[in-house]
Parts: C-alpha cells; structure tokens; sequence
C-alpha cells in the first residue's frame, strides 16, 4: 500500500477481526523507538553473550528471515505453502557447493543462493499458484518432497543422506569470519536488508494487491487485476528471499542436510508464522525465535520430545491467540478504540 | 451513427436444463442510462457476469465499443473499461473502507505494479473525492467488517466508479440502503459524465424511473421488451411478468404520466 500504513493482519480466510486497522498516530513513534531500542540491542549481542548463545541467535535470525518470506506467501497473499523449505534448501545448498568449489566470499554466496532459490520457484511457481485451498498445499508439499529426495539420491553432489559438510566459513573481503561475533554480524546485516526488502514489498501497490488477493481474488479480478501474476511473482519473491536465508544458514551452520529442504522444516516454519501471527511480518519473526529456541534448546533436554513440546505449543496458541503473538499486540493497541468486528473475510 | 457502446447478439447462457439467459440481443448506446429490470430469477445478474466475463457464455457475441470482447478474460474487460457493483457485496473485509477503493484506484491513478512504497497522491486524491460522493468521508480508517449493509454498498459503488469505468454495471446498488442513502446514490449517478454509460439493475422502480432514459424488461432469460420508461410501464405484457410476483404495485403505484390501470 503506501509508506504508512501498516500491513494488514489476520490469518487468510480465517479472521478479519482485530487485525487490519491503521496504526493509530500515537503508537508510531512508539514503534520506532521500540525497533531503533532492538535494533542496538540486536547489535550489541556478541559483546556480552557467549559463543554459543551468539550462535543461536545467529539460528534465530535466519529462520526469523525465512518465516517472514513465507509469511509473504501465507500471510499477505493467502498461499499457505506446505514445501517451502524447498526454496531454503536449495539456496543452502547452492550457498555450500559455491562455498566450496568457488569462493565462501558471504556476498556472493548469500545472492547466488537466493537467485536459486527464486529460480526453483520459478519453474514450479507457474504451476502451483494455479491451484488454491487444499490443492496448493498438496502441490507444494509435492514439490518440497521433489527437492528433499532430489538432495538425498543426488549424492556425488549434495553428498547424500549424510549431507553437505565442511562448508568453508564465510569471507568477507576475503577474511574469513571465524568468531561467532563476526558471523552473527553478517547474518545480522543480510537478515535487517532482506527484511528491510520483504517490508518494501508489503507496504507497496504491488503487496496492497497480494492482500487484495488473499481477501478476495474474485473481486480483485473484476477491478482489472490478473491474480495469477501477482500470486506468481510473489511465489518467487518467496522462494528468492527464503533462498537468501538458506545461504546464510550454510554459511552459518557449516553443514546442510536433506531435511533443511524437507516437510519437517516446512511445518515447523508455517508453525511460527501461525504462532507469531501471520500476515505482519515482525510476528512470524518472533514465532520464528520461539520455535527455534524450542526446538534447539529445549529439544534435546526432553528426550527427543522438542516436536511434542512444539505440538504442545502449536496447540495452545491457535487456541489462546488466534491471530498470533501480533495479534496480542493489534488487541492491545485498539481496545476502547474500535467497535470488534467478527467477520469471515471470504 | 457510431456503434452502440455495448451490443450483445445471441447471448446465451445455460445452467444444464434452464436457460437463465436465452438468446439476448441488446444495444446499448454510449452514454446511456439504461436500466434491466425483471422478476425474480428473470436472469439480470446471469447476464451482468456474461458481460463482464466472470461466467463465459454458452452462445452469443459480446461487443464493447465495437470491438467482440466474447473471448476476453475478465481482468482484460475490466482493464477496457467495464466495471461492475455486485448484487451481494463483495469486498476486502480484512481492510478499510480507504484501502478497499485505493486498491481501485490505485489501478488508474497510481503504480500498482510498484514493488516498493509510493505516495500515490493520485490515487488517494481520487479515492478521498469518491468516498465524499458517496457520504463515507469520515469513514475511510474504518475496516469495511465493521460498516453497515448499507455503507457497505456505497463502498461498493466508490469502487466500481474508482476504476473509471466506460460501462458502469450497477446490480441491485439501492438493494439495502435507507432512502436517504439511496437517494444521495440516484443523485450521484445522475451527475456521472456522459463518458459514463450506465446499466443499472434494480427492483426499486423509484430508482429505476429517476435514472434511466430506457428500460430492457427481461423475463425468464429473454428480453421482453425495449423502450422508455413509459412504454415500458404501459405494457401489459410486462405487467403480466410481473403478476403473482407481488411487485405488481410498483407499475400500479408509478407516478409517471402513463400510468394506467390494469383490469
Ligand atoms: N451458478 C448458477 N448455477 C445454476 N443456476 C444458476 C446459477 N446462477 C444463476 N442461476 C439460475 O439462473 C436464473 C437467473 O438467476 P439470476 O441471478 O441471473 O436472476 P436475477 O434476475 O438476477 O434475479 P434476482 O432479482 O433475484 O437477483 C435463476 O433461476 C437462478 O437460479
Ligand atoms: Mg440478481
């Protein structure tokens, strides 16, 4: 839409309730002060926390960049993609083999592993976004399973079921970061511009006719929009910025394995758009930072029962907060203000 | 003369067994203001979806401005000018009253294909004048969820005219409106430019008879009768559609001067 208004919220289909109102005037400067607040935070972890803690935060950013692009497909445009790891797989894997057979130079392998992964949505791209509803899960979940197998049988490539390992460490001006600090820097500054872009795309005309879309595609194609190219354009815009995360986390990880490009990322990821909120960007990122600190480092103290606890979770935010984390925050900001309004939004 | 703005020969649509459009041929010149009236079921807004293309029809040719648009996608119709209110308002309930018709406007007057934030001065300017004329001025920040049937349709006709269209189809538009809502809506159609063909299908022949210059009655998916509005209120034939449909009254209580009785 334009510079000032804020995304629209609200799952698709489901509710248009406490969600899509503007910001009133008075909480902008709020939010400002709030995102200038995180962001010299953000900056300033790896001067008092620990490797291993600057490492997982690290973890955090980039699934936190992967849930926003898949929230541009759930969230803004109505397209809950069940394969989106596919995008994030092959942009780490692209990011590992150039890593090691090129240059580990960060730049160059975080960009070549979004133009894969923007590519590879691309050519499924066309033939997913002519389906919805059940149609568009199932296919995407066909075309997530196709990228996860292609990794496993690929081996003399993608090494197999035993992943890509030893990944050079990423360079930036040909000085390889090998503190956690500095990688967390990198992933830090890549994640704020992917972000910043993601943002770009919702606030503009372009992300105004996602949502029109997600809202009502019928309408929208009577007031002279073409659905399909806008859902298409947005489906590899997805797949590029998930590919970015990916690339990142190969750099980061050092490792790469079937299964970042599988079903069990896919859900974990709709997961935290589901759980931070979708449709607002900032929320799915916060659902992002829940399901990794979740599955990371409560996962293993819990005999291997992580994906029970995130089921646990899972379960209990649909029912306790529909909308999500940011949900929470639109019912804060507007009671007293607005009149509720509970409506399905078909 | 130049060629009708609309003109349909033929058109057909059929819904297994029932023809709910049966072979309609119609002109509609530029500028006019037309209206469609017809029972219940006689197949008004069937035929509104023909000539938008949001339902291809079974047979039949659709022109606009001369050019056959039969084989058109709707999006393509839209973009050459037609542009429609639904009988059953169809909005973007998760957005406000001014996002529903900047995503209108922003069509025309702005850059929608922008990937990243603009102003759109245009579309905003466009957008705030619309919602005047149609009395949501100081509604524009609420979400359309939480407006009224009513406001509901007005925000259904800034959209329609927020495309700038050349043919306004118009489906039931005073269908839930106070009279004062509806008549604020005849009057704002009456000032529309004459670059503004109009065809309004409405049950309110209040309506009809403060907007319309000629009157297509349909019956049963065919066209029953072309011509003004006191012809068309003369007739016995469409009166005799109208019988047992509990609307007979309104061509009894007309206040136009041919009013007649029926015995
Ligand atoms: N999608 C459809 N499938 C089957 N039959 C349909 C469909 N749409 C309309 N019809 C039938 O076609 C006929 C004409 O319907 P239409 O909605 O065009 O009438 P209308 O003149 O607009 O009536 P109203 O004044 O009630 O709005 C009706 O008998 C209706 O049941
Ligand atoms: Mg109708």
């Amino acid at each position: 839409m334009t510079v000032d208004s804020p995304p629209a919220r609200g799952t698709p289909g489901a509710t248009a309730a406490a969600g899509g109102t503007p910001r009133r005037r008075g909480s902008r400067p709020l939010a400002a002060v709030l995102g200038l607040v995180l962001l010299a935070v953000l900056a300033a972890v790896p001067l008092f926390v620990d490797p291993f803690g600057t490492n997982t935060l690290s973890r955090i950013l980039v699934f936190a960049l992967f849930a926003m692009s898949l929230d541009l497909l759930v969230g803004i445009t109505g397209l809950p993609s069940l394969g989106h790891a596919a995008w994030f797989g092959i942009g780490a894997y692209t990011a590992g083999l150039v890593a090691e057979h090129w240059t580990a130079e960060g730049v160059v392998t975080v960009l070549l592993a979004a133009v894969a992964g923007a590519v590879g949505a691309a050519a499924t791209g066309w033939l997913a976004v002519r389906s919805s509803g059940v149609f568009f899960l199932m296919l995407t979940l066909a075309i997530g399973e196709l990228v996860h197998q292609l990794a496993q049988s690929a081996d003399t490539v993608t090494g197999g079921s035993n992943g890509l390992f030893g990944i050079p460490s990423i360079r930036v001006a040909g000085t390889p970061l090998t503190l956690a600090g500095y990688v967390y820097w990198f992933v830090l500054a890549v994640v704020l511009l992917g972000a910043l872009g993601l943002w770009l795309v919702s606030a503009s005309p372009f992300g105004a006719a996602l949502r029109g879309i997600r809202d009502n595609e019928a309408r929208m194609r009577s007031l002279g929009y073409t659905p399909f190219r806008y859902k298409y354009a947005a489906f590899v815009l997805a797949g590029g910025f998930a590919g970015l995360a990916g690339g990142l986390f190969a750099g980061l990880v050092r490792i790469v394995n079937p299964s970042d490009a599988g079903f069990s990322t896919s859900a974990l990821l709709l997961l935290a758009v589901i759980l931070g909120g979708a449709g607002t960007l900032w929320g799915p990122a916060l659902g992002a930072a829940v399901v990794v600190l979740v599955r990371d480092t409560y996962g293993p103290t819990l005999e291997g029962h992580g994906p029970l606890l995130l089921g646990v979770v899972f379960v209990l935010a649909v029912y306790l907060l529909p909308q999500g984390v940011a949900g929470l925050a639109g019912v804060r900001a507007g009671i007293g203000r607005r009149r509720p309004a509970r409506e399905g939004s078909s | 003369m130049t060629a009708p703005l609309l003109s349909l020969s033929g058109v057909t649509r059929s819904f297994g067994a029932l023809r709910a459009v049966d072979d309609v041929t119609l002109d509609v010149p530029a500028g006019a203001r037309h209206a469609l009236i017809g029972p219940n079921g006689a197949g008004k807004s069937t035929l509104f979806k023909l000539v938008t293309g949001e339902m291809p029809v079974t047979a039949g040719r659709i022109r606009l401005a001369g050019q056959d648009v039969t084989r058109l996608s709707e999006p393509q119709r839209a973009r050459r000018g037609i542009s429609q209110t639904l009988q059953h308002s169809s909005l973007f309930l998760s957005q406000t009253v001014e996002q529903n018709v900047l995503l209108a406007a922003q069509r025309r007057h702005g850059s929608r294909h922008s990937p990243v934030p603009r102003r759109q001065a245009a579309a905003r300017e466009r957008t705030r004048a619309l919602l005047a004329d149609v009395g949501l001025a100081d509604r524009a920040t609420v979400p359309v969820a939480a407006l009224s049937h009513g406001e509901r349709r007005q925000v259904e006709v800034a959209l329609a005219l927020a495309c700038e269209p050349t043919l306004l189809l118009l489906d039931e538009p005073a269908a839930g409106m106070s009279p004062a809502e509806s008549a604020r809506l005849v009057d704002l159609l009456r000032a529309l430019p004459e670059s503004v063909t109009v065809v309004v299908v409405e049950h309110d022949l209040d309506v009809v008879f403060a907007l319309a210059r000629s009157v297509t009655v349909l019956h049963l998916g065919r066209v029953l009768l072309t011509g003004t509005p006191d012809e068309v209120r003369g007739d016995t034939a469409v009166q005799e559609a109208y019988l047992g449909t509990g609307r007979e009254a309104l061509f009894l209580d007309g206040a136009g001067p041919a009013r007649r009785e029926v015995g």
